[in-house]
């Protein structure tokens, strides 16, 4: 589904990813661990397609160049990315947004936009699935939403989007332990022998509840070392500094 | 610009110029030329006098230079004060009198006159260059006592409350433009419902200027009785034209004891082209009395077109108990330019005003918001909020902010909160994220950033206005 090859990234004249490789097929959970500063956010905006950053390499997606595609392309075609820091937008209802954005996806994939009647008993049916409340979805999206809401809310909007590669972005930072739970649960309940995931974290709390089939340390731009589910506990035993 | 320009320039749809043989005054601005609109307007002598008086005051009065936006001198003698369809002269009896060329206007504007396709539960009076053409659903509003007519009309048939009313809210000697107004005015609606009425649709003016090297005076006066209600929309359209033309415009409510009128806007002079050049000077003095205890005037405007927005639709708080708003979204792109606000004068005890303001500015355009809330000393215990956010597009335009606050009392408050912010490219990445494409994205975030506003339009108008917003917008994030 995805492979990197030889991936640089720079921006405002600072080199970050310094030729990294990766692969990964459906159905497959990768976890992306490494100290701060390493290119774990850079590499998640990169395959998103944020603007400003220099790229060389080469990113596949389902056999397709990324770099030929916008961020609102990417998107439709399936990739999605779980914000470290989900951004408020004042005066737009949840609603209306998800609305907006399934319906952007759904346009883009040659499928039906939804009346909103049907999108309303969809969201409803998404939102009671991780537990939330349905006055959370009539509120402006993401003002005044606690942490913990504000990752649960990206879940909601992987979970109706549908997305073939989902990158959660240090989701777990800022979760207490039922947040946390609700969110792994999430993710969890749409994993799939289709889609596949990237999990971006500093902590081996997450990987307790999704497990993943292949844990990648990444430092200084690079992965130096990849191994199985138990590289993430080993790490969270010794630190990085062993192997760093 | 070409014939062929202007068929390729999409961006207004708006644009087109109908051809009808008109009826002109004289050019120019003389004695001559208000004898003749009065005269064709068959007016009584007093209303003759009331002109010519204006006239004789406009000798005197310079015009202002203050304003924010500059521009070239007007050659007044170079404009024509009357342009009239033809088929006009005599306003129409019936629909059927319509040139069926002015009904075709009307229906590519996306308002319908004719009877079955009438807009449900709205009365509209159309208002083509200086004549009312036609008005709807008069007989049903007539049963409950309530005057919806052009104010021609009104002048003829309703003297007592035109001449009680006419410049009680903005005097004949106001200001240049208003002055001019006075002296030329041509058409525009009247309004007046009667005490403890609530008239039971919207009322609406859809104002078009047709015809070249003509400036557009309207008149406006609405009156609403002791204890009644009634919402007002207006809505402005004009070809697509290299020249600039004057729009001046002259509005007055009055509202009496307990009686509130709801006045919204929605500007869609042509804006001129990506250039700057053409669009429509739109100078327009607005103002409401809350003559009346426990009275209110609500201003909602949405203005997104005319090459020069220069207007402060205002309040003059004099009833105990009184309420003004003013709710407001600029938009100004390319090289359009606004100064605009409100006054909010506060002369009764317990008076209360609120100020919400959105300017967006994109291109190499230039927004102002301007506004004065004066708090007189016998206002006790009175209260204003002001919010303003202006927001940017792009890094050539400006949003600027200039209130005057004057509190001459000690028990009356006044708050004022402003914003500027560029649109942000996190939530615009966000929203790409999401499968929303740039303008998607755009209209999305801009909406939201005018909500407070765009919620005060009736629902009717809503919708339209939300699309107006998105599409004044495209292309314009850089």
């Amino acid at each position: 589904m995805l492979n990197i090859k030889n991936l640089e990234a720079t921006i405002d004249n600072k080199h970050i990813l310094k030729g990294l490789n990766l692969n990964i097929k459906p159905g497959e959970v990768h976890a992306i661990m490494g100290p701060n500063g390493s290119g774990k956010s850079t590499l998640a905006n990169v395959l998103s397609g944020k603007n400003g950053y220099e790229i060389k390499g080469d990113i596949k997606y389902n056999g397709e160049s990324l770099s030929e595609l916008s961020t609102e392309e990417r998107a439709q075609k399936g990739i999605f990315l779980a914000f470290q820091y989900p951004l408020e937008i004042p005066g737009v209802n949840t609603n209306t947004f998800l609305r907006t954005s399934l319906n952007s996806v759904r346009k883009a994939q040659g499928d039906k936009e939804l009346d909103t009647l049907t999108f309303l008993k969809l969201i409803k049916e998404k939102a009671s699935e991780l537990g939330i409340d349905e006055k959370f979805l009539s509120r402006q999206l993401n003002v005044g939403f606690s942490g913990g809401e504000k990752k649960k809310n990206e879940i909601l909007q992987m979970k109706l989007l549908q997305p073939k590669l989902s990158i959660l972005d240090e989701t777990d930072s800022g979760l207490d332990i039922d947040a946390l739970k609700i969110v792994a649960d999430g993710v969890n309940s749409y994993k799939s022998k289709e889609n596949a995931f990237l999990i971006i974290t500093h902590y081996q709390r997450l990987l307790d509840y999704i497990k993943p089939d292949y844990v990648h340390v990444l430092s200084n731009g690079k992965i130096i070392k990849t191994g199985d589910a138990d590289l993430g506990v080993q790490l969270e035993k010794t630190g990085y500094s062993n192997i760093v | 610009m070409k014939p062929e320009d202007l068929k390729n320039n999409k961006d207004y749809k708006y644009g087109f110029t109908t051809d009808v043989e008109n009826v002109r005054s004289p050019k120019g601005l003389s004695e001559e030329t208000i004898r003749f609109i009065s005269n064709i307007k068959k007016e009584p002598k007093w209303m003759l006098e009331w002109r010519l008086k204006a006239f004789n005051r406009l000798k005197v009065l310079k015009e202002p230079d203050w304003q924010k936006p500059k521009y070239p001198k007007i050659d007044y003698q170079n404009l024509y004060y009357y342009s009239a369809p033809k088929s006009a002269s005599e306003k129409p009896k019936s629909l059927d009198e319509i040139d069926p060329k002015i009904l075709e206007t009307y229906k590519k504007l996306g308002i319908p006159l004719v009877e079955q396709k009438r807009l449900n539960g709205i009365a509209v009076d159309a208002v083509f260059d200086s004549v009312s053409v036609a008005t709807t659903f008069k007989d049903e509003l007539t049963k409950k006592g309530i005057i919806f007519c052009s104010i021609s009309e009104a002048i003829q048939k309703h003297p007592d409350l035109v001449k009680k009313y006419l410049g009680s809210v903005i005097p004949l000697s106001d200001h240049y433009f208003a002055t001019l107004n006075s002296a030329v005015f041509t058409d525009g609606s009247f309004v007046y419902i009667p005490p403890n009425t609530k008239c039971p649709m919207e009322l609406s003016t859809y104002f078009r200027i047709n015809a070249s090297e003509t400036g557009q005076f309207e008149r406006t006066l609405i009156i609403a009785d002791k204890g009644s209600y009634v919402s007002y929309l207006e809505g402005c359209t004009a070809p697509m034209r290299d020249e600039n033309q004057l729009h001046a415009a002259n509005v007055e409510l009055v509202a009496l004891d307990d009686a509130e009128i709801k006045y919204s806007t929605v500007q869609n002079w042509y804006p001129g082209d990506e250039k700057g050049v053409g669009g429509i000077y739109n100078f327009v003095t607005k103002r409401g009395a809350c003559r009346g205890k426990n009275s209110k005037i609500s201003w909602t405007q949405v203005e997104t077109g005319s090459a020069i927005t220069w207007k402060y639709p205002s309040c003059i708080l004099q009833g105990d108990n009184s309420v003004g708003e003013f709710y407001s979204i600029a938009i100004t792109n390319n090289f359009q330019k606004a100064d605009t606000g409100t006054k909010m004068i506060h002369l009764g005890k317990n008076t209360k005003s609120k100020i919400i303001s959105k300017g967006i500015s994109a291109g190499n355009a230039d927004n102002m918001y301007r506004g004065l809330v004066e708090i007189k000393n016998k206002a006790i215990n009175s209260r204003n909020y002001t919010q303003c956010d202006s927001l940017l597009m792009s890094n050539k335009c400006g949003a600027h902010t200039i209130p005057y606050i004057k509190n001459n009392n000690a028990t009356s408050t006044i708050e004022h909160e402003a914003t500027t912010t560029k649109i942000n490219e996190e939530q615009l990445y966000y929203c790409n994220q999401r499968g929303l494409d740039q303008e998607e994205a755009v209209s999305l975030i801009v909406n939201g950033f005018c909500k407070e506003v765009l919620q005060q339009l009736p629902m009717e108008f809503a919708v339209e206005a939300q699309k107006l917003v998105a599409i004044s917008l495209e292309g314009s994030v850089g």
